[in-house]
């Protein structure tokens, strides 16, 4: 188990080492130079050298990365070249929007997609099967940002339920801060719900051809029983890895539906960071989020063990 | 005895309740859609920095109202010498920054001096140039001293990144700005919201509103139900797109069309071949077809232009006729250059939609005449670097909304490549002239050797789409310079 987990440590320092040259460099190839663009078009060539030098850019590569992954090593995640405040501070404020926004809609997308997967399962081919199936393709194809507005149109400016958008903050009050997340997290939960529904489908339907399953059945079990007790827990690996991914991704990937609400989220600051090639926000940043990847995926690794015991004696 | 008193309270409730009912709301939510990287104007170029800031946070010597003419600002007047060289200007007394220190004709020196210093970030640096001296003669007058007379120089003391800040402050106003006007930063939310708060010791008249939040709504199809629900009440430009119809059927709210600074041009490369033939460029002129343009790129809502000036502004000459839509002529003008069989160029585009829609169109009006052009989508920050400052581009579209800058054309490097010693006379002339006429008459020479020459290929001025709650009163209705000068807004019954 100790090996196991050393040999764990090392790959996932390993990645967050190559992680940094490869986001490092490719922001360095990027054109486009951060402070010409904050001082604008009217600016003079020696003005943008003066902010330049200030930033230290004008450093060589080597001692520039050099610099920032030390940083990275005692935590310091730098300053950002826009708006000259710490890294770390502009995540904290935007990990308190994504992060609970995440969870909850990961939540929503577990409790619709696993009955689903089930009952759809258990009805394999007949027509609540078609129908359930044919209501995730929906789920897939239809695009989120649209499904969004349709939900502030009826929900917001129809109704009069919740805000349009905007994030209140935590202070206002959780209720408050909680109802202007309830859209964009059903937006953002439904495609991952059709997906996650018919990963646990087909799992479980491989899981129910076998051969312990007749066996159950037929020493006398219950339907009910052999599916949620003996078939479901087998069929959870598949639905947890997509879980894992679905998470990671519901962190910082969700720009289009931070735009349509106008949440200050992760992903926001990203894009905006991009865009204004405030380079060492990009950089920190994308650093955390390879961190976040691993350690989800460690995570879903144990939760693995979790839901079957043949896993945890082989480590 | 209970009873009554039961009686009595819900009297006194409701009563309180109507009245706070009826009393005129004293708060904004206006959306912008560009968040300011920071709040100092002295600091970057970004125009949301002046949206939020001008005459609202921070305030000048001199200040631009709503049609662009020059108001007193932190000065109640002001006196030329003779020669045109020295202005006087009174400042007002008992102003106080928001940090409670007191605002004296030294903060006046510190500005400007340190707006014009060698190691000066000023995004404007270029309207501090002619100053050779700022002296502060005593707590309530400055003298400022110019290398010459200069036309320009009180519009340009009430430019966004002329504003006043003091000593104490200045290096912490990107993240706490602290200046002297009606409004003072409450919190910024970064990614969500400014929001601003009455400044109960301002010196001036008082601001109706109590609060005003400027709020970040990046995507344009947000906009329309954040404005029908009722969460955002204005935009003071909005990205209304296709759904402009809508709200200007909606008696709920008020759609004001005014007008920018933004020039909407075709830039040129005027250096690189084949676009340093005067026929070439003569012939993109008349090839293009501005109304198509306008109507494409935006909602057909913009003036046409002939030449780099707004149609709004002091001096304007209409020259939109001097190369008419004609493509037989476009056609005879390649001839003229040896290009009968057209050519092929690239166009980069920023990402604004009336970059990105309009190249469409001009890619299309041109294949007409044989000039194939490739569109490359660009960033700002490959634009910047590319075509900006590399000059790595054959054309370009763009708006340029800095007010009055006819004279970008006469500067050296300037991305255009563009050298007319003619041209550049006529600006250095207008640069020392104060006489309103003959400076009125110059701006009418400059705009014709433009539209002569094509430069550039002019196309419209960029149009500022008001939209708010049609009980508001008092927003502005153009954008002499970018700002959302929330002193005159009030809500009305």
């Amino acid at each position: 188990m100790t090996a196991y987990l050393l040999k764990r440590l090392i790959i996932a320092a390993l990645t967050l080492v190559l992680a940094s040259m490869v986001v490092f460099a490719v922001m360095e190839i990027l054109p486009g130079d951060p402070a010409r663009l904050m001082l604008g078009m009217n600016a003079s060539a020696e003005q943008v050298e003066v902010l330049r030098d200030q930033m230290g850019l004008n450093a060589p590569l080597v001692l520039r990365y050099l610099r920032w992954a030390g940083g990275l090593l005692s935590l310091d995640f730098g300053r950002s070249y826009t708006y000259s405040v710490p890294v770390i501070d502009l995540v904290r404020e935007r990990v308190v929007v994504s992060l609970p926004l995440a969870l909850i809609a990961l939540a929503l997308s577990t409790i619709i997609a696993i009955p689903v997967g089930v009952f759809s399962a258990s009805r394999q081919g007949r027509a609540g099967d078609t129908l359930t199936m044919g209501a995730a393709q929906l789920g897939v194809a239809v695009p989120n940002f649209w499904f969004a507005l349709m939900l502030i149109y009826l929900f917001a400016v129809w109704l009069h339920l919740v805000p349009a958008g905007g994030f209140p903050g935590w202070g206002a009050g959780i209720w408050i801060a909680l109802k202007s997340l309830i859209l964009p997290a059903i937006a953002l939960a439904l495609p991952q719900a059709a997906i996650l529904g018919r990963v646990a489908r087909s799992a479980l339907i491989e899981v129910l051809n076998e051969d312990y399953i007749r066996t159950a059945r037929a020493k006398g079990l219950p339907y009910r029983a052999v599916l949620w007790r003996h078939a479901l827990r087998n069929a959870m690996i598949p639905v947890l890895t997509i879980l894992g991914l679905q998470f990671a991704f519901l962190l910082a990937g969700t720009i289009i539906i931070e735009n349509v609400f106008y949440l200050p989220g992760l992903g926001r600051l990203i894009f905006q960071a991009i865009t204004q090639r405030d380079l060492i926000v990009v950089e920190s940043i994308v650093m955390l989020l390879v961190a976040a990847v691993i350690l989800i995926n460690l995570v879903v690794d144990f939760s693995y063990a979790i839901v079957d015991p043949r896993l945890r004696g082989r480590q | 005895m209970k009873l009554w008193k039961t009686i009595l309270a819900a009297a006194v409730l409701s009563l309180a309740a109507a009245t706070s009912a009826f009393a005129a709301r004293t708060d904004l939510t206006l959306g912008i859609v560009l968040e300011p990287p920071h709040l100092d104007p002295t600091a970057g170029a970004a125009a949301a920095i002046g949206e939020v800031t001008y005459a609202n946070v921070f305030e000048g010597l001199t200040r631009i109202d709503d049609n662009g003419q020059v108001q007193p600002g932190l000065a109640e007047s002001w006196t030329v010498s003779d020669d045109g060289k020295v202005y006087t200007f009174k400042l007002h007394s008992g102003v106080k920054f928001h940090d409670g220190s007191a605002f004296s004709a030294d903060d006046v020196k510190f500005s400007l001096d340190r707006a014009r210093a060698k190691d000066s970030l000023n995004p404007q640096k270029q309207l501090f140039a002619h100053i050779t001296d700022v002296t502060a003669a005593d707590p309530a007058t400055v003298k400022v001293a110019l290398d010459g007379p200069q036309g320009s120089f009180l519009y340009d003391m009430g430019q966004v990144a002329a504003v006043i800040v003091a000593k104490g402050s200045a290096d912490g106003n990107k993240d706490k700005p602290i200046g002297t006007g009606p409004f003072k930063l409450d919190h910024w939310a970064k990614g969500s919201e400014i929001k601003l708060v009455k400044n109960p010791d301002y010196w001036g008249t008082p601001a109706a509103l109590d609060k005003a939040t400027f709020r970040i709504v990046p995507d344009a199809a947000a906009a329309v139900p954040a404005l029908l629900s009722g969460d955002i009440q204005a935009f003071a430009n909005m990205p209304a797109q296709d759904a402009l119809g809508q709200l200007q059927s909606d008696p709920r709210f008020s759609v004001v069309i005014g007008s920018t600074e933004g020039e909407t041009i075709l830039s040129i490369n005027n250096k690189k071949p084949p676009f340093d033939k005067l026929a070439v460029r003569q012939a993109l002129a008349s090839a293009i077809d501005r109304s198509a343009i306008i109507d494409a790129a935006s909602n057909g809502l913009g003036k046409p232009i002939g030449s780099h000036f707004s149609p709004g502004d002091a001096g304007y000459v209409d020259l939109t006729g001097v190369y008419p839509h004609d493509i037989a002529k476009a056609k005879e003008y390649l001839k003229e250059a040896g290009l009968e069989n057209g050519f092929s160029a690239t166009i980069k585009l920023p990402p604004v939609p009336y970059a990105r829609d309009g190249g469409q169109v001009i890619q299309s009006q041109l294949r007409e005449i044989g000039v194939n052009l490739q569109i490359i989508p660009v960033e700002w920050a490959e634009w910047l670097s590319q075509v900006f400052t590399n000059k790595d581009y054959d054309l370009t579209i763009v708006s340029h909304v800095e007010p009055n800058d006819i004279d970008i054309y006469s500067r050296p490097g300037y991305y255009f490549q563009y050298d007319n010693p003619k041209f550049n006379d006529v600006i250095k002339e207008l640069g020392t002239t104060v006489d309103k006429d003959k400076r009125l008459e110059l701006l009418g020479e400059a705009q014709k050797i433009l539209a002569h020459d094509v430069p550039a290929v002019y196309l419209f001025e960029l149009p500022k789409i008001g939209v708010w709650d049609a009980k508001l009163q008092g927003m502005w209705t153009n954008w002499p310079i970018e700002a959302d000068d929330l002193t005159k807004v009030k809500w009305t019954d």
